[in-house]
């Protein structure tokens, strides 16, 4: 920690949050909101002479609220930095008939009741997310009586009541009546690895915290009875075994079975577990002077914000979801950006710190050269063919095109600004817009050939290769079977999808047309996907009119993770096309020929 | 090759990989490889054991110096997955790595249709001509070189975020590191002890 402090190449930004990040791989811009200290901490000495005068009295977050702190206060003894901070929502205010006790104390001058919040923008190659986890708040899971019994406890009140910097210098004591308990038992999987409360994954660290817990406790205090309620003991990795073992030589006792029901001793403020102890199929009642709740962990509340700042995808279990589970396990979908630490699923610190390493050496690995070749994936416009309208400049979400109407000159794509979604050529009316690598041409090919033979048994699916594409390839690895009969065809954006395309896929005879893309929000292209959502709008407008069942044109936001929405969504598609007679499908061909052949004379009149 | 010589018609090579029997488990390879020889352009059809084991991809470069190939399609598995490496190998041939289409017979095919093999081997048929098609059209691609700004914004302070900052920092590059908190440490400066060392945290 104090290492990353004084480190000459990083920039600690304390207090701060990430307000929007803009840019692609190279060059990504953020700006950076650093809240006000209101104590300037290249000044701060840390000597604490504020905090002995103030009057204001709060409980301390950082020891879970079993303590103590003032307004004015330093987090922890080894805070980094090493600086006071100001709690301005408690604190009673620099007005000195109300108090102002610390700035008039602080010999050096440092607190500063008019500091202001900072906004900063710096400008990055490639960005780590780091953003970690958020402990379970046990109090929804009644039967344990965390909340109403004094002395149920979470892991993580344990892990301060032994902390020799904790609120009791490291003395293990009950909260209803300061004494030491000669008994502890605790819970494991308390929100984790549940189909019905809580999370359903395995959270990971509880096992191993739990045992190095039983070891702290025999180490303070050898007489203590200990037992510990699980499921299953996950001692999986490298010297696990080893600890487990000696907790079980040491004398801890393992009893199979989770408690159904934790109630409490009035007397004595004991607590009394009642168990199903699976190993011998007996239900039995345990007294312990204390329960540990072994807390599972969830993503952050706050995760979302990162997450659409970034467009990054989560799994189904909300954590961040990586590039390529094996392959590319800190990279995420988005070229730059990596994953370090629990925000991709729960670890403890060995395994955060080796995939921080790792997240660090592909960062570098990416930055080092001090270019980066980007995919040819761009648009240009046919000058000759481009009638100036400057729909495409409007649609760009990267402002990539340059169009000045009253310049008489076509529109302009700036190359190594374009990112090569493709919307500018989907909503181009002139067809102007050559997307390389994902033509117009290229792609009517690929919907002629899917369509050649049997083409009312066929489901053509356009699907965005960031999502929808990763979605169809998830439930590949998951193997989740659906119909055969479903076709894709890959587009870089669900925003590349042109109206003739569709419309072409149904004048070769589809009987369904499924366009999708990555959820609203989600888009790899920023917001490319609401040109998708405005032009299906129009089609199913357009399909009305025509008199065409608008539901055999279906949208669908299909994220990476979502393997079996995939399939789900297959599989209705199949319903779908089901619903489609021959005789609808003749009467499609005669009604989209007819409608041709209108456009056609209405060109011809207006040339 | 030059790029002009490569927009020439097209002479299109399809290599059909079994990847074992991921793909062969459930899709007849060879079938779809005589069936990808009847395609128009298609001037040679193989089916192979793996096209990105080195033996594999030996054979596309030979194929594509001896046949005068200037286009590839790979059907195996996702793009997502194996793209840059058949890219690599087409350009260690000379061949724009453009000018490589891959059909996806494994994640959306054979994995997904495992118990149909005929409906999965059709299926397997038509994505395979659907890449043929695609690559009539596809031409020859440059990449674009942008600069790279040699900084690294890192979101979170405690364990995994430092230890991300400090090893960018050693390797000489500026680092941010944004924690929301007023000190950096996160949730490993709570804890007393860490298994399996049993030392402390800070």
């Amino acid at each position: 920690m104090a290492d990353a402090g004084r480190h000459p190449n990083i920039t600690l930004l304390t207090g701060s949050e990430v307000k929007s990040v803009k840019g692609y791989v190279g060059n990504f811009t953020a700006k950076i909101l650093k809240k006000a200290r209101f104590v300037h901490e290249d000044q701060c000495t840390a000597c604490g002479d504020c905090a002995e005068v103030c009057p204001v009295v709060v409980p301390d977050e950082f020891n879970e609220g079993l303590s103590s702190r003032r307004a004015i206060y330093q987090p922890f003894p080894q805070a980094v930095p090493s600086a006071y901070v100001l709690d301005i929502k408690n604190c009673l205010g620099h007005d000195p008939i109300k108090c102002g006790k610390c700035a008039e104390r602080c010999d050096k001058k440092c607190i500063d009741f008019d500091m202001k919040d900072e906004e900063l923008e710096v400008k990055v190659g490639t960005i780590v997310v780091a953003t970690g986890m958020e402990v379970y708040d046990p109090t929804v899971l009644d039967e344990y009586g965390y909340t109403r019994y004094a002395n149920v406890l979470t892991s993580l009140e344990l892990e301060r009541l032994i902390n020799a910097g904790g609120p009791t210098q490291g003395q293990v004591v009950r909260l209803s009546d300061r004494r030491r308990p000669r008994s502890v038992a605790f819970i494991q999987c308390v929100g984790s690895r549940s189909q019905k409360r809580g999370n359903p994954y395995c959270s990971n660290i509880c096992c191993m915290n739990t045992i190095k817990s039983t070891l702290q406790l025999k180490e303070h205090y050898p007489d203590i009875d200990l037992k510990v309620f699980y499921i299953d003991i996950r001692a999986f990795g490298k010297g696990f075994e080893d600890l487990y073992r000696r907790s079980r030589l040491e004398g801890a006792q393992y009893v199979r079975g989770l408690p159904g029901a934790v109630r409490e001793d009035p007397a004595t403020g004991d607590l009394i577990l009642t168990v199903e102890n699976t190993a011998t199929d007996k239900l039995e009642e345990h007294r312990a002077e204390m329960v540990v709740l072994a807390t599972g962990v969830h993503p952050p509340e706050e995760m979302h914000i990162v997450q659409e700042m970034l467009a990054l995808q989560k799994c189904s279990d909300g954590f961040y979801l990586e590039a390529h589970p094996k392959l590319q396990p800190v990279d995420s979908a988005t070229k730059g950006i990596f994953f370090a630490g629990c925000a991709e699923g729960p670890k403890d610190i060995k395994e955060s710190v080796t995939q921080a390493s790792a997240a660090a050496a592909r960062a570098s690995r990416l930055m080092s050269p001090g270019r980066l070749l980007v995919e040819a994936i761009t648009a240009e416009v046919h000058d000759e063919a481009c009638t100036m309208c400057g729909i495409c400049a409007k649609v760009c979400p990267y402002n990539a095109i340059s169009f000045d109407k009253k310049s008489g000159r076509p529109a302009k794509v700036n190359e190594a600004a374009c990112a090569g979604c493709g919307t500018c050529a989907a909503e181009c009316p002139a067809s102007a817009i050559h997307m390389h690598h994902f033509t117009d041409d290229q792609i009517n090919a690929q919907i002629d050939a899917i369509l050649e033979e049997d083409p009312h048994a066929v489901i053509p699916v356009f699907a965005c290769n960031w999502c929808s594409y990763a979605g169809a390839d998830f439930a590949g690895v998951s193997r989740m079977q659906y119909p055969a009969n479903t076709r894709l065809i890959r587009t870089m954006c669900s925003g590349r999808v042109r109206e003739d395309f569709v419309w072409r896929a149904f004048q070769r005879g589809a009987p369904v047309v499924l366009v999708s893309g990555c959820h609203i929000g989600d888009c790899h292209y920023i917001d490319a996907n609401h040109w998708t959502e405005k032009r299906v709008k129009r089609m199913w407008r357009k399909m009305e009119k025509l008199g065409l069942r608008p539901e055999r044109l279906q949208l669908e936001w299909i994220s990476a993770a979502e393997g079996v929405r995939f399939r789900d969504v297959m599989q209705r598609m199949e319903e779908l096309r089901q619903s489609v007679s021959a005789q609808e499908l003749a009467e499609t061909l005669r009604i989209l020929q007819e409608e041709a052949d209108r456009t056609a004379a209405k060109r011809e009149t207006a040339a | 090759m030059s790029d002009d010589k490569q927009a020439l018609e097209p002479r299109v090579g399809v290599y059909v990989c079994h990847c074992g029997l991921n793909i062969a488990g459930a899709v007849d390879c060879a079938a779809v490889a005589e069936y990808a020889e009847g395609l128009d352009n298609v001037v040679v059809a193989r089916h192979d054991g793996y096209c990105c084991s080195e033996p594999g991809q030996n054979r596309i470069k030979e194929d594509i110096a001896q046949h005068r190939l200037n286009r590839v399609v790979v059907a195996s598995c996702s793009p997502r997955l194996h793209e840059p490496t058949f890219r690599q190998c087409v350009a260690a041939a000379g061949l724009n790595p453009y000018l490589m289409e891959m059909a996806n017979l494994r994640e959306q095919c054979s994995w997904v249709h495992s118990h149909e093999p005929q409906a999965a081997t059709a299926k397997a048929k038509d994505l395979v001509r659907s890449a043929v098609a695609r690559t009539r059209g596809l031409s020859a691609r440059h990449e674009i070189e942008v600069p790279m700004d040699q900084a690294t914004l890192v979101i979170g302070g405690g364990v995994a975020g430092i230890q991300a900052a400090l090893d960018l920092a050693d390797d000489g590059f500026k680092v941010f590191l944004v924690e929301k908190q007023p000190s950096i440490g996160g949730m490993m400066a709570r804890l007393d002890k860490t298994y399996p060392t049993m030392d402390c945290s800070i």
